[in-house]
């Protein structure tokens, strides 16, 4: 088996457990709404447009971390990480598999967020659409990692936002940078950036962080 | 362990830590020239700044023995590691507050969004709280050493990474209106600064000997305490 069929193989396992079961996706989509309701009531109304760009990016990120936080939950409840581990496979595969699935739910749970947003607040510009692509990338590489941390920690779920939160605010900010200035290229170009310097440390580091 | 001072190298750095912040004290009040603009206040910076190139030093040295411990599985790398990013979040949070302090003397703030050394030194502080939430919620042994060697690997990629990302925001969320770096400096301010970074990191490196000794002795009475007690 090949490094790319290896990633596929588990990355499908992920997303057949989600489509049978149906847990993680409908909750994400559910909250991202129900956050965009909320940032409706909590912004009054001469503040405008752009603070709802800047909701809109705080809604993604925490509607990132419900889907991360499920991200280890299966394996966890049935000991399957050290059977994973155990596998005659590259350690890195289960990091990319997993980052795949999360991106899948994440981006599935975006394409209800982004329109929700268009229909309650102002219209999406394609510089957010590929901030959000960007950001995604980044969120469901460094995010998985974290979550693989979190998931080997006593306090688990409670942990992971407190790993996580430091490490998005570059993203929030060049998330909410292309959103909003006229010239996005420089912010795009540093999620870009941001996501090879940390997927590259991801994939290098996974094996450490699953075994001993 | 060696108990003898003269190979102690904590004694070693106490004292130069002890000779060149006595030196830099001085230096700093009768020796430099006053801020044209900031006047006394402006004295904070030979502090302000040394303490937080030292809290960098101790993260980018915490993060290399992560980084031996990781690829050379170099033993005690671990407690090393963690004793490094230990006293880099203590300068870190030193940092803060004489940050804060100058804030408040120079732009009557508390806080302000428009210092990048100040924001980026609030997002480390938040990232290195959490490597210890992370460190004490798992049980001691290996799995702890790589996970926590993982996280402060993290650390020194965030730490430019945040650089640029606070840079950048401060085109749409706050624009610069003071410059934290101030004037050019002259030659007796830049001599008075090195003296006082250099006592800064031999402070640093007293307490990160200090530390590591205790560390070690706690393991070493343990290990003791558990053969007295085999039958």
């Amino acid at each position: 088996m090949t490094y790319a069929s290896d990633v596929l193989t588990l990355a499908r396992k992920d997303l057949r457990l989600e489509l049978r079961a149906r847990d993680t996706v409908p909750a994400m989509v559910l909250f991202v709404v129900a956050s965009l309701v909320i940032f409706h009531f909590a912004l009054p109304s001469a503040s405008g447009d752009l603070a709802a760009y800047g909701l809109l990016w705080v809604a993604l990120i925490f509607t990132a971390l419900l889907g991360l936080v499920r991200g280890f939950a299966a394996e966890r409840e049935q000991g399957l990480l050290d059977a994973l581990v155990l596998a005659p496979v590259d350690r890195s595969t289960i990091w990319l598999a997993k980052a795949i699935a999360v991106l899948a739910f994440l981006g599935l749970a975006e394409l209800v967020a982004l329109p929700a947003f268009a229909l309650f607040f102002t219209s999406v510009t394609w510089a957010t659409v590929a901030g959000v692509a960007l950001a995604d990338v980044g969120i469901c590489t460094v995010g998985t990692l974290l979550a693989a941390m979190a998931a080997a920690s006593r306090t688990r779920e409670l942990l992971l936002p407190l790993l996580f939160l430091p490490l998005a605010i570059p993203i929030v900010v060049g998330g909410v940078g292309a959103s909003v200035v006229e010239d996005p290229g420089r912010y795009l170009g540093f999620l870009a950036g941001y996501d090879a310097i940390f997927a590259i440390i991801s994939w290098a580091s996974f094996e450490y962080v699953v075994t001993e | 362990m060696s108990t003898s001072l003269r190979s102690n190298p904590a004694v070693t750095a106490a004292s130069l830590a002890l000779v060149l912040l006595g030196t830099a004290i001085g230096l700093i009040f009768f020796f430099t020239p006053e801020d044209v603009d900031q006047g006394i206040s402006q004295k904070i910076f030979y502090i302000h700044v040394p303490i937080a190139l030292t809290a960098y030093a101790c993260f980018g040295w915490g993060a290399w023995k992560a980084l031996l411990h990781l690829w050379k599985r170099a033993p005690g790398a671990d407690l090393e590691s963690y004793v490094a990013i230990h006293q880099g979040v203590i300068f870190g949070a030193l940092t803060l507050l004489t940050g804060s302090i100058w804030a408040k003397a120079s732009w009557d703030h508390w806080w302000v969004w428009s210092s990048r050394q100040l924001v980026l030194f609030l997002v480390l502080f938040l990232f290195y709280a959490a490597y210890f939430m992370l460190r004490f919620s798992v049980e001691p042994g290996p799995a702890r050493a790589n996970l926590s060697a993982v996280y402060a690997l993290f650390g020194v990629a965030l730490i430019p990474v945040s650089f640029l990302a606070i840079r950048l925001a401060q085109d749409f969320v706050h624009p610069v209106v003071f410059k934290s770096s101030g004037p050019a400096m002259t030659g007796s301010m830049f001599a008075t600064f090195c003296v006082a970074w250099a006592g800064m990191l031999a402070l640093a490196a007293t307490f990160y000997h200090v530390e590591l000794a205790g560390k070690r002795l706690d393991t070493h009475v343990r290990e003791l305490r558990a053969l007295l007690e085999r039958p």
